[in-house]
């Protein structure tokens, strides 16, 4: 293991750490709700009566967060050089994106649910969650970067 | 009123993901990539997340009800089943495949990256896949519960 210091962004990963967190708090002390956001996407798709509008609510909250950003950034974005070219990448991403909507539904959360939410209730049904999809995330991207090579 | 604070809530959910570097595919694949060259960065936003979280779950858990006065709708489960790991398994080779969870996929839609749409439009049929198999399971339990009796 090397670690890579100059990728390394503590303050950044740590305040906006704190903020998603004190935004499940706001989730939890106003609407009761857990800030899910497989769970908060898969219950759309489950219509049921009076339980949408606070969901569609939350995930235009999302939507606009990038807006406030670049309004606050002097209309930049944050960047990523990330862009798939092969075929092989954008598969990664479409296999990825199935694999992530069925499992986290199985699974009844995602890094939010489980991974913030949960742990911060010291549930262990969370705990087993994130250590399971941690380390899968871990043997996937050895298994892709270092064995397969791409 | 409520969907007020779900609104600020999902918008100061996004701005934390921006800040912590969530939104990068690539910030995510290394913090993965432990036998790489590793970015730790990641854990600090659990760290940040979960203590902060932990403050404000426990004063929830303490009133035993929302500020306008409403039921918490919290999960009591405490069983670790089939279901559990298996989920979390994919989700976590998705995860690695991907680069993105469901959040930072929704976050980077509207920011009009292209590889987050087309992970959200996979993670919608995948979210959906679920919702027909959850659908065949109860209709093949209540078949069950026909013959049975």
């Amino acid at each position: 293991m090397s670690v890579d210091w100059s990728a390394f962004t503590p303050w950044q990963a740590l305040s906006g750490g704190i903020l998603i967190g004190f935004a499940s708090v706001v989730l939890v002390l106003w609407n009761g709700r857990i800030a899910g956001i497989s769970g908060i996407l898969g219950g759309l798709l489950i219509r049921v009566d009076g339980d949408s509008g606070w969901r569609f609510a939350f995930i235009l909250g999302l939507l606009a967060a990038p807006w406030l950003w670049a309004a606050v950034h002097r209309g930049s974005l944050p960047q990523s050089s990330f862009s798939p070219g092969s075929p092989w990448e954008w598969g990664q991403l479409v296999v990825g994106g199935l694999l992530v909507g069925f499992g986290t539904r199985l699974a009844n959360g995602c890094t939010s649910g489980h991974g913030v939410c949960g742990l911060a209730r010291f549930s262990p049904r969370s705990l087993v969650a994130v250590l399971i999809f941690m380390s899968a995330g871990v043997a996937t991207v050895f298994m892709t970067r270092h064995v397969a090579g791409v | 009123m409520k969907l007020l604070t779900a609104f600020i809530s999902g918008t100061l959910f996004g701005l934390g993901l921006i800040l912590a570097g969530m939104t990068d595919p690539l910030k995510v694949l290394a913090f993965l990539d432990v036998t790489g060259r590793w970015d730790p960065s990641l854990a600090l936003v659990m760290i940040g997340a979960i203590g902060c979280a932990a403050v404000g779950f426990a004063y929830a858990g303490k009133r035993r009800r929302t500020l306008p006065d409403d039921d918490l709708q919290l999960s009591t489960r405490r069983e670790i089943n089939a279901p559990l790991i298996v989920g979390s398994t994919l989700f976590g080779i998705g995860w690695g495949l991907a680069g993105y969870c469901p959040g930072p996929g929704v976050v980077g839609l509207w920011a009009g990256s292209l590889p987050a749409a087309v992970f959200v439009i996979a993670l919608f049929f995948g979210l959906e896949a679920h919702a027909w198999y959850d659908q065949e399971r109860r209709q093949d339990d209540a078949d069950e519960a026909v013959a049975d009796s």
